[in-house]
């Protein structure tokens, strides 16, 4: 798999290292937030901390899907499950804990919930079990909506009336604005989501480094593309300017894919609230599914409790999600929180930073760093 | 730096969830906390793929293994040649040659008959390729619904051979070879594109095959210098990379380069965001080996078709026991753990 392995030679990853070393100013500490979970866990990954000098730091963000849904809509979307229903999700979601259990035990317990790779899927289930209610999780940022939106025309399209979406899309601005405007917030430099970078563009971040003098660099998922994106954001600070880079060109066009952006638009809007775990009530950072698309709404077809549940006193997801804590700084991190019993959804996901840390990092095997 | 791996948690949820029977920390905290406190003896504590216990003479190895794979036929074999090959791989992994081994079916009403019949005549032939008896054999039915077609239990006796002395995870020592028969996932892979629902085709099929006639050489000219074997069936070799590491409080140090997977289960593997290090295989077998031997089993297994690809992947260590680390292609280390759960892939 040469297409792959190019990216993640050790060669070329010395030789940025070097250069990354050369172009820090010295007694400067550099903290930069990668805000996207497929970063992390390749960070974890491939051992990329180890070609960093001390002063550059990495911090997790807000990035992974799955982290940021809040207690509450795990316990809505069991509930939606308990009826009459095939209830279908993206696997990461099973284990994800709600206020007492996980749809995993939801379907243990008899619901019937089927593990899914794209919204089609449960669409596809939908028109070969029109005797029941096929209802879809949809969770993501701008990179999964769009699969979402398809999914809505399709089912219009096709006039289905056992089809609809819970719908949890959310954006992917309001959480960093929210964390750079938090107290104490010591972010630097952003590495851009590449993928969420492909629906909607590079630009949507240059209000990030206009307000608040920040660099962004667009960045791939190989090793390789990381280290670069280092290198991009040291070299603005060398150079002593700010802007938004695209380092992932090879698959990131600067202002996006348009229809894309124009099939999220035209099936859903900005909800003015939506909660977040650990970070809170963010304005208009969640998408609802538009009135046109109504019926295929599950907000609308079902009696939805709207649970509100407070976070478990002793997770610090909220911090870790903020770049304030590095992971294996959480009180409960190793110890009443693990991959297997999770109380935080850091820890669920493998892009969650808690689980990519638990998984990969929790201890340098070699000095050095 | 911590040295003890939190493996021997607690099963605490009131109901049996997929993740009990996926091989990962789920399946252990199941046994540990329900099945050993229960039951436990000498050969139970093992937790190895099989009792070894003395007749006379002899020494005999005992295992058995259920077949609830689905769909029961996909590229490279059948529900039928896993039941063979899986217990006959099972007797390997002890040293053993496998005699006999046993056939239970549990049939779902309104099996198909024609389904039937190619599944009892793959179990004939791989039978005859692992040169194994089916001496006993039970048949059940249960109502429609209550079955998925067709499950199988085999259990299977083997002899020990008797160059196994120093043969068992707790005889692992710092600065042992460790091997692979050959390359790794790709039984897991060809399954999870067999059941269709990913829309990705690739050519690759299971990698199912009796490891009895190599695993025979090797232990006939160097077994004494084997200090243990498994196959890395659920979970993978990262599963059995870390059972090894935990019995034996050692640490395993392996290389991503080294290991070697196939084009098309690295690149299904990328594309689902699985990792390969935690896919089952069905015909392959990890060997430990004292430190200077490697080269030599490596020669003895290449000789056979299905071993072709066998490499050597890393080798035991005094640093972090417990716990195993893989080199990364990238210069990098990383902690290969216990999967949690089902192995699930990733959405974005």
């Amino acid at each position: 798999m040469k297409y792959v392995d190019e990216y993640r030679g050790k060669t070329h990853a010395l030789a940025l290292a070097e250069e990354i070393e050369k172009l820090c100013i010295p007694g400067k500490e550099y903290k930069i937030m990668e805000i996207c979970g497929g970063h992390t866990h390749a960070i974890y990954k491939y051992g990329i901390e180890k070609y960093l000098p001390e002063q550059i730091k990495l911090v997790h963000g807000p990035g992974c899907p799955v982290c940021v849904i809040p207690l509450g809509r795990v316990d809505d979307a069991i509930s939606i499950s308990l009826g009459e229903v095939i209830f279908t999700c993206f696997g990461d979601m099973l284990r994800v804990p709600g206020n007492k259990r996980s749809l995993s035990d939801a379907k243990a317990q008899g619901s019937d919930i089927r593990v899914v790779y794209s919204p089609l899927d449960a669409l596809d289930i939908a028109q070969k079990n029109r005797d029941k209610q096929v209802v879809f999780l949809a969770i993501g940022f701008e990179t999964t909506a769009p699969s979402t939106a398809i999914a809505l025309k399709q089912a219009k399209a096709l006039g289905l009336t056992n089809f609809s979406i819970f719908c949890n899309h959310v954006t992917i601005i309001p959480p960093l604005v929210s964390i750079l405007e938090s107290e104490d917030s010591q972010i630097d430099a952003f590495i851009g989501p590449g993928h969420v970078a492909a629906v909607v563009g590079c630009q949507i971040f240059e209000q990030i480094t206009a307000r608040y003098s920040k660099p962004v660099v667009v960045s791939g998922f190989e090793p390789l593309d990381i280290l670069q994106s280092v290198y991009m954001i040291i070299k603005q600070f060398h150079d002593d300017v700010r802007a938004v880079e695209n380092q992932y060109s090879r698959v990131v066009p600067y202002y996006g894919n348009q229809a894309a952006i124009e099939a999220i638009n035209s099936t859903m809007e900005v909800r003015p609230y939506f909660e977040w775990r650990g970070l809170g009530t963010i304005e208009n950072s969640g998408l609802k599914i538009r009135d046109d698309y109504g019926e295929f709404d599950a907000e609308n077809r079902f009696t939805i409790p709207g649970i509100k549940v407070s976070e478990p006193r002793a997770c610090q997801c909220g911090q870790v999600l903020q770049g304030k804590i590095m992971p294996n700084e959480c009180r409960v991190f190793g110890k009443a929180c693990t991959p297997e019993k999770p109380i935080g959804t850091c820890m669920v996901s493998s892009e969650g930073a808690c689980a990519a840390y638990y998984n990969y990092g929790r201890f340098q095997v070699t000095a050095g760093r | 730096m911590q040295n003890v791996q939190e493996n021997s948690s607690k099963y605490s949820n009131k109901i049996i969830t997929m993740a009990a029977g996926a091989g990962g920390k789920t399946s252990k905290a199941l046994i540990s906390s329900l099945i050993l406190p229960a039951l436990s003896n000498d050969y139970l504590e093992e937790l190895g793929d099989g009792a070894v216990f003395s007749l006379g003479a002899d020494k005999l190895a005992f295992t058995t293994d259920s077949f609830v794979v689905s769909p029961l036929f996909f590229p490279g074999g059948s529900i039928g040649d896993l039941a063979v090959n899986g217990t006959v791989n099972d007797l390997a992994a002890c040293g053993a040659r496998p005699l006999v081994i046993s056939l239970a079916l549990i049939l779902e009403e309104g099996f198909w008959l024609e389904s039937l019949e190619r599944i009892v005549r793959s179990i004939q032939e791989a039978a005859n390729k692992a040169g194994v008896k089916i001496v006993t054999g039970d048949t059940k039915v249960v109502e429609r619904g209550k079955g998925d077609g067709c499950y199988i239990n085999t259990s299977g006796i083997g002899i020990v051979n008797e160059n196994a002395v120093s043969l068992g995870p707790s005889k692992i020592l710092a600065e042992d070879e460790i091997l692979i028969t050959g390359p790794i996932g790709d039984h897991g892979t060809t399954i999870m594109l067999a059941r269709g629902d990913l829309g990705i085709t690739a050519d690759i099929s299971s990698d199912t095959a009796s490891l009895a006639d190599p695993i025979a050489a090797v232990m006939e000219q160097c077994g004494k210098a084997v200090h243990a074997m498994r196959d890395p069936t659920r979970g993978g070799l990262a599963t059995v990379l870390n059972e090894m590491a935990e019995s034996s409080k050692v640490g395993i140090e392996i290389a991503e380069t080294d290991v070697p997977v196939r084009q098309e289960v690295r690149a299904v593997s990328e594309l689902l965001g699985i990792d390969p290090l935690y896919i089952a295989s069905e015909g392959r077998m990890v060997i430990f080996a004292e430190s200077g031997y490697g080269n030599q089993i490596l020669d003895i297994l290449r000789t056979f078709p299905q071993c072709q690809d066998a490499a050597l992947i890393g080798k035991a260590v005094d640093l972090h026991p417990g716990f195993v680390v893989e080199k990364t292609i990238f210069g990098g280390e990383r902690i290969i753990d216990l999967l949690v759960g089902d192995p699930l892939p990733r959405i974005c």
